[in-house]
Formats: structure tokens, C-alpha cells, sequence
């Protein structure tokens, strides 16, 4: 319930007096007036919020995690390491390879865990809104994997070799690439950051207002309606916004997981074919010949 | 219904739209999923990186009920 009280104060107490109908939780939680600051271009507010101290309990938690980390973890610690660890491994060794990896596991940790937290504000009790619900917060990672992708591929093959590799990819009869490449070069411009910029926004701002909606229907069917033969319905919603929030809370780590996963899939993408692993098959196959070599010397 | 009673249908008609919108990711997701499952139950072996390929393509058949979640505010 006490997600709730933040839910109605925000969205006005006047529908309160004369509620004939729930009140629904609307587009005008995502558009609040500025808190702090009013009325000078650093006006803040209350998801600008959100996202500040957000960001400060991220950069406070794991940098008290990583000054006080020992060898024998404590059981923090080990949670911390546990999350680190699913992100390098399974994340960005998996997709862009161990070798070629090395160099994008921080961003792509960074990305995950911040958009992790962000979306968690959606079930913190009083924020009550994900970070990364309005869509500027998505639009600025994804524009930070564009950049990423983009880099990954002129460092790979210069500009030149990077957008012949995307835009006209090998194996395709020549009057295809005239209809291809303008649509490669959409994707790869406008497409992918507009794609990864909704998901995210879209599933926060969905997430939002269902918790919002369920919640709003219990208290109509148990504190406003003058009568009560409607309170077993107020179960019923009372139970779907719990089982929402809960939704919620794995929403946010998927949509997570999603974007740090997709980001790691275009860098792979612009890296191009993968070459050290049969770099690596052929040292493995190499070195037992070089120690036979080296005992028969 | 005559035609004067469905020109009065009134409400939230882009909720109608969504349902529609909503349909085709559905029964990628639901074809998705199976296959993902049918492959798994085959080769429970690679059930890792099957599971990632499927977050994967839901990933980019979600975004079409999203898109159109996200057209139903735009007026």
C-alpha cells in the first residue's frame, strides 16, 4: 500500500472527494513538474531524481563493495562478484568472444548494472517509477551502444572496410545491394537505437502503469466506493498489483539483460567474423607438438 | 447494429487497435518459444545458448506490440 499513497499523491488528491471511478494512473506521471530548481535550465524533476540519487547509490554501493573486497568474500561481496562475473561471462564472452571481449566487458557491465537499477526504481517504495521510464535515459544508452558499435567497426576495418562489410555483406547477387544497402544503412543508423530506445521505455512505462492500475482499483473497490459488496474484487486487483510488482522486478532485470546483450551482439556484428578461435585451435594443436619437439630435443 | 450506433461507439478505440497490433508478436513469440523448447527437450546440451537466441528474437518481435503500445499515446 505504501507504493500506493506515493501513487495518488502524485496524480492529485482532489479525484479522492468525488471518486466515481478509479484513479488510473495517466501519461502526466511521466511528465511531472520540475521539484528543484524551477524555472532555470537545471530544473529537476522528480524522475530526473530518481535518476540522480539512483546513480550516487550505484557509484556509493559498488565502490564501498570494490575499496573493501577481500580475497575470502564476504556475502555481499560474493553477490556483487556473482552479478560481475554472469555479465563477463555469460554476456560478453559469450557473444563477442574471450579475446576480442576483454576490452567491452566494463561498458557492457556498466550498461547492464545501470540500467538494472534504473529500472528497479519502478518497485522502490516512493520513487515508484523506473529511471529509465521517459525517454531520455534509454536514448542516451543507446546511443552510447551505437557509439560503441560504430567504434568497435572502424577500429576492426576503418570506416571504409566497415560500412562495405555492413552494407553490402559478401555473397549477395549485385542488384539486390540497391534495395540492401539503403536498408542496411537505416538499420544500422536509426534503426537499432530507435529499437533498443523503445523496448526499454516501452516495457517501464507499460510496467508503471499496470502496477499503477491495479493498485489504483484496490483502493477504489475497498476505501472509495460507499458501498462494499465490491472488496472481493479489491482482493482480486490487490493480489494483481503484487504479482505485478513481483513481474516487475523480473521485468527489470530481463529488459536489462536484453539491452546489454544486444549491445554486445552489434559490437560482435561489427567486429566481423570471429578469428581467434581457430587462432586458438591452431596454438592448442601447436603446443603439444612444440613440447614433443622440445622433449625429443 | 445500425450504423448510427457504431458511429457512436466512443472510448478508448486505440486499445482496439493494440489488441490487433498485439496479435502477430503474439504468435511469433508463442512459435518462438516452441521451438526454442522442441530444440531444448532435443538437445538439452545447448539449452544455454539456445535460450539466449530466443531472448534474442523476442527481443526484436517485442518491439513490434511495443511500437505500437507506445503509437496509442502519440495523438
Amino acid at each position: 500500500m505504501v507504493s500506493f499513497v506515493g501513487l495518488t499523491t502524485a496524480s492529485g488528491l482532489m479525484h479522492l472527494a468525488s471518486a466515481k471511478q478509479p484513479d488510473y494512473p495517466t501519461i502526466e506521471d511521466f511528465l511531472p513538474k520540475p521539484a528543484l530548481f524551477a524555472g532555470t535550465p537545471f530544473a529537476i524533476n522528480r524522475i530526473i531524481l530518481i535518476r540522480i540519487i539512483l546513480t550516487v547509490v550505484i557509484l556509493v554501493v559498488l565502490g564501498l563493495t570494490a575499496s573493501h573486497a577481500k580475497l575470502i568474500p564476504s556475502r555481499w561481496q560474493s553477490v556483487v562478484e556473482y552479478g560481475l562475473d554472469f555479465v563477463r561471462e555469460s554476456i560478453v564472452y559469450d557473444v563477442i568472444g574471450k579475446e576480442r571481449g576483454k576490452r567491452y566487458v566494463s561498458t557492457i557491465t556498466t550498461i547492464f548494472f545501470s540500467i538494472f537499477i534504473f529500472n528497479l526504481g519502478a518497485v522502490i517504495p516512493f520513487a515508484n517509477m523506473a529511471a529509465t521510464a521517459t525517454i531520455c535515459a534509454p536514448l542516451v544508452f543507446a546511443l552510447w551502444s551505437v557509439y560503441n558499435y560504430w567504434a568497435a567497426g572502424i577500429r576492426a576495418h576503418g570506416l571504409g572496410g566497415f560500412l562495405r562489410e555492413e552494407l553490402f555483406p559478401a555473397g549477395i547477387p549485385w542488384p539486390i545491394y540497391i534495395l540492401l544497402a539503403p536498408i542496411n544503412l537505416i538499420e544500422i543508423t536509426l534503426i537499432r537505437p530507435f529499437s533498443l530506445t523503445v523496448r526499454l521505455f516501452a516495457n517501464m512505462l507499460s510496467g508503471h502503469l499496470l502496477v499503477g492500475m491495479c493498485l489504483a482499483a484496490t483502493q477504489f473497490f475497498f476505501i472509495e466506493t460507499n458501498t462494499k459488496i465490491f472488496a472481493p474484487f479489491g482482493v482480486l486487483t490487490l493480489a494483481g498489483g503484487m504479482f505485478m510488482t513481483c513481474f516487475e522486478i523480473f521485468v527489470a532485470g530481463l529488459q536489462a539483460y536484453i539491452f546489454s546483450i544486444l549491445t554486445a551482439s552489434y559490437i560482435s556484428m561489427s567486429l566481423g567474423e570471429e578469428e581467434e578461435e581457430e587462432d586458438k585451435k591452431v596454438s592448442q594443436a601447436a603446443q603439444p607438438a612444440a613440447q614433443l619437439a622440445a622433449v625429443s630435443a | 447494429m445500425g450504423i448510427a450506433t457504431l458511429a457512436a461507439v466512443s472510448g478508448n478505440v486505440d486499445i482496439l487497435g493494440y489488441g490487433l497490433a498485439a496479435l502477430g508478436p503474439a504468435i511469433a513469440m508463442g512459435l518462438m518459444t516452441a521451438k526454442a523448447l522442441e530444440s531444448t527437450a532435443r538437445q538439452p546440451e545447448v539449452a544455454g545458448q539456445l535460450r539466449t537466441l530466443m531472448l534474442l528474437g523476442i527481443a526484436f518481435v517485442e518491439v513490434l506490440a511495443l511500437l505500437a503500445f507506445v503509437l496509442c499515446f502519440v495523438k
